[in-house]
């Protein structure tokens, strides 16, 4: 099946199912996490079997989560290593929420913004899975002021990664042309000399 | 409620008013170290009306048996030998749920429903409703809930709310040779225990006291004791309290995180409703179609 021709891929069918398989789980982690977190969300385990049955499933979203999330950090931190303009685009962050992104310094494959959201998530990841082992009870029994701790640090960068996964989805949606490439790879050249057009120059250079 | 005896004050996990009509009177066990024996008929009578039996364990050299708490013991006795003032001492104590007034389980459980604590005071698990999750482990500031690894539900004592519904006392107060422990009103029982401690001072334990630690809101267990001053003689925590990380955990982080995550969600669809979508320019459409 051929769409347009002169599409750009941006993302192979192997690094879209491994998104996909984080993206699922977090949304899974996300609802079975703050059912055990607030009262108001307690009814979320009814999506889960029950109470119990989200108790028994969360970690295992979790070792899930981490497993894909690995081979996403393997993939893709080559492609997020900061550099200087990536920090001149954050300074100028204020402007592109404007809707005034003409004079935005140029952007390789990710922008500023992306590169720190990567980062941000690597790092929660990295709060999270211990936290997450340091709570899981029915296999694991700390100290108990390691489990308070952790009780703490889980719950807290939970938050943290939720609201950066509503960023992180409400950019994709705010900026047109971009959820298909979760979907099925491609995006439009128009789409990449917009918002990407050091990466655009580079896979259009032949 | 199903039993006036049994109206509840709190549950876990719930945020609106519990009914609240009548105020019964709070009752207290009482607990009097000086007096007790360590025959553990208690821990006996405990496995007799809760229907609850602990695997056979190992004598380890030391009379504490079982040696733990667990989902099928609920109370045990522990023995601890201390030197004061040049003598040994042989401070034996029923170990237990202290069913605080200021519950860390209740304020831990993000069941609702699957610890109450009733009116009267005693904190009682439903294990219907658990989910096995252990956040009453964590919150507990006296090491009291034991997670089974058979069901996944927690135990612990829940002061016969069985028996004292029906007007009976514990069963371990019922079976207790020496009168060492007693169970009544709260109030009762502290006047108990001040005619308790009066004698015990006047017999040179000038340090004799109550333990009804302050920190918890006071509980619904007590204890005489010949120390008091050093309740960690007997493996007692000397100001029990819930601890601030749980306090956070459960506290200001709960309205803080929804409020967090509204904010972000509400500032994403506002801002798409303002500026509208970032599509890609006619321009660079054109220049592409020409290309």
């Amino acid at each position: 099946m051929r769409r347009n021709p002169r599409d750009l891929t941006r993302y192979t069918p192997g690094q879209r199912a491994t998104h996909w398989v984080v993206g699922i789980s977090f949304i899974l982690l996300g609802m079975s996490g703050l059912a055990f977190f607030h009262p108001a969300f307690y009814p979320f385990t009814m999506l889960f079997g029950g109470g119990t049955w989200a108790r028994i499933l969360h970690p295992i979203f979790g070792v899930l989560m981490g497993l894909a999330f690995i081979l996403m950090v393997i993939r893709f931190t080559k492609h997020n290593l900061m550099s200087r303009v990536d920090w001149q685009w954050i300074g100028r962050i204020g402007e592109m929420v404007n809707g005034n992104d003409e004079g935005m310094p140029e952007q390789g494959k990710y922008n500023g913004g992306q590169k720190l959201l990567f980062w941000l998530l690597l790092l929660g990841m990295l709060l999270l899975i211990p936290s997450g082992i340091v709570l899981w009870r029915a296999y694991f029994d700390f100290p108990v002021e390691w489990v308070r701790w952790a009780a703490v640090v889980h719950s807290a960068t939970a938050v943290v990664m939720i609201c950066l996964i509503f960023v992180h989805v409400y950019a994709a949606i705010w900026v047109t042309g971009t959820i298909r490439a979760m979907w099925y790879g491609t995006v439009t050249r128009a789409w990449a000399k917009q918002h990407h057009r050091d990466w655009y120059r580079q896979v259009t250079r032949d | 409620m199903a039993l006036q005896s049994l109206d509840i004050e709190r549950r876990s996990a719930t945020t609106t008013p519990v009914p609240g009509v009548r105020t019964p009177l709070e009752v207290a066990k009482l607990i009097d170290v000086t007096t007790c024996i360590g025959c553990k008929a208690c821990q006996v009578s405990c496995s007799e009306w809760n229907d609850i039996r602990a695997p056979v364990g190992s004598n380890i050299g030391v009379y504490d048996n079982p040696i733990d708490l667990s989902p099928q013991a609920w109370t045990v006795m522990r023995y601890a030998e201390v030197e004061e003032g040049g003598r040994l001492q042989w401070l034996i104590r029923k170990d237990g749920c202290m069913h605080c007034a200021d519950p860390g389980c209740v304020l831990s459980c993000p069941a609702p429903d699957a610890i109450v604590q009733f009116k009267n005071g005693i904190v009682d698990f439903h294990q219907e409703h658990c989910t096995g999750c252990g956040y009453c482990l964590t919150g507990c500031p006296f090491n009291i809930p034991r997670l089974s690894e058979e069901d996944g539900k927690v135990y612990k004592c829940s002061l016969c709310s069985d028996r004292v519904a029906v007007g009976q006392e514990p069963s371990c107060v019922k079976t207790c040779p020496t009168g060492a422990l007693r169970f009544g009103s709260k109030e009762d029982m502290q006047v108990i225990a001040a005619e308790r401690i009066a004698n015990l001072q006047q017999r040179g334990f000038a340090n004799a006291g109550l333990y009804d630690p302050p920190g918890v809101g006071g509980t619904h267990v007590m204890y005489v004791l010949h120390h008091a001053d050093r309740p960690e003689l007997y493996g007692l925590p000397q100001d029990p309290a819930i601890s601030p990380l749980v306090e956070l955990w459960k506290g200001l982080a709960k309205p803080l995180a929804i409020a967090t995550m509204a904010l972000v969600g509400f500032a994403s669809l506002f801002h798409y409703v303002t500026k509208g979508p970032n599509a890609v320019s006619k321009e660079i459409e054109k220049e592409e179609e020409a290309a």
